[in-house]
Parts: structure tokens; C-alpha cells; sequence
């Protein structure tokens, strides 16, 4: 059952062969066995799942069960749900219930899915290894010496241990399909504007995009019908008609031009890499496609260019947490602004405060010219390099992350080498296009390699083809670690 | 680029985050690396291009002006840290 993908799931649903408490309990045993060692969840509630799955029981009953009806499916805990403790993996919201639930959470709770757990993050997703979350690092299933990358880590430990049918993730510079490299499991970033952001704790904003971490292409497929579409409380969704993400699926892909962008395969990316991402290149050429080399030459930009605006815009949404309306405040204070000094020293780590601390000096009086305005120059720059690439191929195909999961505290008392991991993934949320991970292969510590496959605007149905007929074609993403 | 200790002071108050002597020097040792990695952008010719705020050219939604939003008071002030009589408490700021 564990092994099952989404469609097999929901056909056994369906049809009674399991039902969805069965199901969702299997699952929480699994978690209850696994789970303190991997550290992958850090909210459970048992009563409320078990009571959603026993109203999807109810709705398969009925007949009227959709695709993702009665399967759990676990979620970042950056999404507010209601009654449901969400922390953003920060102690400033230790104790914060939400009152709400977020677009993406209203999504699954119309579909009959189950909430399975908020899972593990980098503190407000900032980090690139699971390591800055208040409730501690998260264990790569593969290896437990070794991160599972971030700032999803909880959700692609889940996903690649079988804690979870499928799960979300959330992904500003890479937060989704960088872990899901490093966790051999398959993510996808939307287009910039595709899934609501309401109700998704905000770290930069016109970078944030939600979506599905699973196993396979098709399950990504299933999860972005019920994640995607028009919600008006997200300034920046997109009105666009509803789209079956699934419909290219079994599409061939004789013909397809996949793009290589050399500055992908340069100084800096492992060689262990390089070889399992050549060798996905070599299949696809099999399946049909195509290779032209093409050029992205400002991607060494996109690492300062994006360590100006992520921060700039954290530092001013996170202004609101002051110990005020809701989250942490100091026990002990002289005045206002003396509890807002202690509340945010106390209740942020270390890496929050460094990217707020970034951020307001480069919007300070005297620096923004030469900083953000500067730095929002040149992402058109980058975001005018895939355009120009895109004249000459359909998709670009490259490494994901420069190298396998590193080890637990290898990188961890300098910040540049973390961001410096960021390479491959940055660009393509500065230029708001979708991007993709799937598992193609094995580096040198038997740790996953992650293809990252970049898509244009709205391609997302295409992309989900191109990793499903590699899927249909290797079986590198039904590998799954020995636990 | 180097940062000065009273750099990193005017921005941890800028930022409204107590810092503590040892921990201002950290920081500034941390920034000034991070700061270094920025440095690469300066040299970039971008004379008569358009900043890029936004991944998709489009003009802000409007909505009617009418209220939408229920009064679901106590349930947030549930969650709040300190409040009376449907007010959040903060300390006194005039005397």
C-alpha cells in the first residue's frame, strides 16, 4: 500500500478495497514507528485526521469521491489550517493555532483529502538543509548522517521514507525541488501566480509559489488539479480556465528540443552529478528528444541578485511579527519597543534575523538604489535569458543542486557556502517560471540525484509529460530507502 | 565590503532586533561575507533597464470597496499574547 501512486489509491478507495480511516491509520502507524527518527513531521493530530477520513468514507460512500478524496496527504507547516498548530518551524509561532485555513489547505479539504501533519521546515523556509527549524534538524531518510535539503526538508523526508501519499512544499529559491533532489523524490514549483499564496506564511512574495512533492510525475499531476487555481484574497493569482495537469501525460516526446544551458554544467557542479544527469540526457535523446546547447549567461547573478530581493522582502513581512496580535512576546520588557526588541531577538534564529538584518540595510536610506534597484535590473536580465532560450528549445534540462545531500552540520557556520547550493534553482523563481525535480540516478555516496527539468510559462502539463515518460522509461523514482 | 560595528548596530535597530555586543560582532563578520557575494552585482552595465518588481507584468486586481471580512474578534485575540475587554495590551507608550 505504501508503494501505491495516487491514481492506484484512489481506484482502491473507489473501490472499497481499503477504506480512507484504514488507510490514514496505516499511515499513522507508519509515522508513530518512523517518525522520531527522521524528525520529518512536527505536528501531528490524529483525531482530526482520522475524523476527515472517516468524512471521505463517507463521500466515497456517496459516490461522490473526486480523485484525491480519502488520501492523506501531508502538509508544510507554512500553510495555516485551521485548529491546527502552525509554526512556519519558527519559535516565534510555537504556539500559534491558526484561525484560518489557506487557499491551498481549503483546496485538499474540498477534495476529501486528508491531513495527515504539518511537516518540518527550514525556519520560514529560510535555509537550504532543514537545519535552522526551531524543532531541529530533519534526518535524510537515505542517509541519516546526511540533511534532506530545504527549506522543505519534512515534506521530502515524508515523502521518501512512505510517511505520506504525496505532500506540499513551498519554494522561493528552490525549497521544493532542491530537497526533493536530495530525497530522490519528484516536486514541482508552479508558474509564479498559479497556486494562492492566502494563507501561506510569507517569506518573499514575489517569489513564493506552492507545490505538490510526491513520488511520481502522475502524482504531481493529481496534486496540482486540486492545489492550482483563481483566488482572489492572493493579489498575484492568476485568472486563467481551469487545466487538467494530467492531459499530456502519455504524450510521446518525439520531437521534444530540450535545452542545455552550459553555465549548468560548469566549474562548481560534482562530477557524480553531472554523470547520473548525463546519463538522464542520453535516455531522453532515446525517448525522442533532442539536445541544443543554450546559453543563461547571467545565472552566476541570480546568488546576489536574489540575496538582495528574498531578504528585502522577508525583512518587511516579517516586520509584522511583534508580539502583539499573535505569536511569541518576551516575558520580560521595559517598554514597547524594548518588547518588540526582545520578543523578535528571542522568538526569530539566527538565519531570520541575518536575512532581515540583509534586508533592511539594502532599503535603508542611501542603499536602495544601489541595492534593490539594482538587483530588480537584473533579475529582467535573468528572466530575459530564458526567453531568449526559449526560441531555441521546449524545455532545459540540468542538475538540480551541484552536489548529493551533504552531511548534518557541514555547512553550517557559513551562510555563503548554504546559498551558494542555490545555483541552479534561483533563476528560475526570479524570472517566475515553473521548475521541476525528478530522481535520474545515484552519486558517489549512494545518495538520490535530482534532473531538474525548467519549463516555460504555464507549461507545467508538458513538463509533467517530459518526467513521465522518463519515469515510464527508468524506474530511478520507485527506489526507495531502506528504513 | 567591510561593515562598521555601527552599521550593524543602526540596522539590528532598524529591524527592532535586540542584539548584544558579541553577537553585533558576529553579525557584522557574517553580513560583511554575505555582503561580498552581493559586491558582484555592482559591476553589472544596466543603464535603461526596467526594474523587475514582479514575475508577471499585470496591473493590481481591485475589488469593490465593501466589507467582506466577518468579525471573528475573539477568535483571533484568542491566540493573542496579552488582551482586556476585547483590547490587545502593550505596554504604556505616553505618560
Amino acid at each position: 500500500m505504501f508503494e501505491s501512486s495516487l491514481k492506484q489509491l484512489g481506484d482502491a478507495l473507489r473501490a472499497k478495497k481499503i477504506s480512507s480511516v484504514e488507510l490514514t491509520q496505516l499511515y499513522l502507524d507508519r509515522i508513530a514507528q518512523l517518525n522520531p527518527g527522521l524528525n520529518a513531521y512536527v505536528t501531528l493530530n490524529t483525531e482530526a485526521s482520522l475524523a476527515q477520513a472517516k468524512a471521505a468514507d463517507a463521500m466515497l460512500a456517496g459516490g461522490d469521491a473526486q480523485a484525491m478524496t480519502g488520501i492523506p496527504v501531508a502538509q508544510k507547516d507554512i500553510f495555516c489550517a485551521k485548529g491546527w498548530r502552525t509554526t512556519c518551524g519558527s519559535k516565534m509561532l510555537d504556539n500559534f493555532v491558526a484561525p484560518y485555513d489557506a487557499h491551498v489547505i481549503e483546496q485538499f479539504n474540498r477534495a476529501g483529502a486528508i491531513n495527515l501533519g504539518k511537516t518540518n521546515m527550514d525556519e520560514f523556509a529560510m535555509g537550504s538543509s532543514n537545519e535552522t527549524s526551531y524543532f531541529g534538524a530533519v534526518k535524510n531518510p537515505w542517509d541519516n548522517a546526511r540533511v534532506p535539503g530545504g527549506s522543505s526538508g519534512g515534506t521530502a523526508a515524508a515523502v521518501a521514507a512512505r510517511l505520506c501519499a504525496a505532500a506540499t512544499g513551498t519554494d522561493t529559491g528552490g525549497s521544493i525541488r532542491q530537497p526533493a533532489a536530495l530525497c530522490g523524490i519528484s516536486g514541482l514549483k508552479p508558474t509564479y501566480g498559479v497556486v494562492s499564496r492566502y494563507g501561506m506564511i510569507a517569506f518573499a512574495s514575489s517569489l513564493d509559489q506552492a507545490g505538490p512533492m510526491g513520488r511520481c510525475a502522475e502524482d504531481l499531476a493529481l496534486m496540482m488539479n486540486t492545489m492550482a487555481g483563481f483566488d482572489e484574497r492572493d493579489s498575484t493569482s492568476l485568472q486563467r480556465d481551469k487545466e487538467d495537469y494530467a492531459r499530456d501525460l502519455d504524450k510521446p516526446l518525439n520531437g521534444l528540443r530540450i535545452g542545455l544551458p552550459k553555465e549548468f554544467f560548469a566549474e562548481g557542479l560534482g562530477s557524480d552529478v553531472a554523470k547520473a544527469v548525463e546519463a538522464a540526457i542520453a535516455e531522453y535523446k532515446k525517448l525522442g528528444a533532442t539536445v541544443v546547447e543554450i546559453s543563461l549567461p547571467n545565472t552566476r547573478l541570480s546568488i546576489p541578485v536574489y540575496y538582495v530581493l528574498a531578504p528585502a522582502e522577508a525583512s518587511s513581512n516579517l516586520s509584522r511579527f511583534d508580539g502583539v496580535r499573535y505569536g511569541y512576546r518576551a516575558p520580560d520588557y521595559t517598554d514597547l519597543a524594548d518588547m518588540y526588541e526582545k520578543s523578535r531577538a528571542q522568538g526569530f534564529g539566527a538565519e531570520v534575523k541575518r536575512r532581515i538584518m540583509i534586508g533592511t540595510y539594502v532599503l535603508s536610506h542611501g542603499y536602495y538604489d544601489a541595492y534593490y534597484i539594482q538587483a530588480q535590473k537584473i533579475r529582467r536580465l535573468i528572466a530575459q535569458d530564458f526567453v531568449e532560450a526559449y526560441k531555441h528549445c521546449d524545455v532545459i534540462m540540468g542538475p538540480t543542486s551541484p552536489s548529493t545531500a551533504f552531511k548534518l552540520g557541514e555547512k553550517g557556520d557559513d551562510p555563503v557556502q548554504m546559498y551558494l547550493s542555490d545555483i541552479y534553482t534561483i533563476a528560475v523563481n526570479l524570472a517566475g517560471l515553473p521548475g521541476m525535480s525528478i530522481p535520474c540516478g545515484f552519486g558517489d555516496n549512494d545518495m538520490p540525484v535530482g534532473l531538474q527539468i525548467i519549463g516555460n510559462y504555464f507549461d507545467e502539463a508538458r513538463m509533467l509529460n517530459v518526467a513521465h515518460q522518463y519515469q515510464l522509461a527508468t524506474d530511478w523514482h520507485s527506489r526507495a530507502p531502506q528504513i | 565590503m567591510s561593515l562598521s560595528t555601527h552599521d550593524v548596530e543602526k540596522v539590528a535597530r532598524l529591524a527592532r532586533l535586540a542584539m548584544t555586543a558579541p553577537e553585533i560582532e558576529a553579525a557584522r563578520a557574517q553580513l560583511s561575507g554575505i555582503f561580498d557575494l552581493i559586491a558582484e552585482m555592482q559591476a553589472v552595465d544596466t543603464a535603461g533597464i526596467e526594474p523587475m518588481s514582479h514575475a508577471q507584468d499585470l496591473s493590481q486586481r481591485l475589488r469593490a470597496d465593501a466589507v467582506t471580512e466577518t468579525n471573528q474578534r475573539e477568535a483571533f485575540q484568542a491566540i493573542a499574547p496579552q488582551v482586556e475587554a476585547g483590547l490587545y495590551l502593550v505596554p504604556k507608550v505616553i505618560e
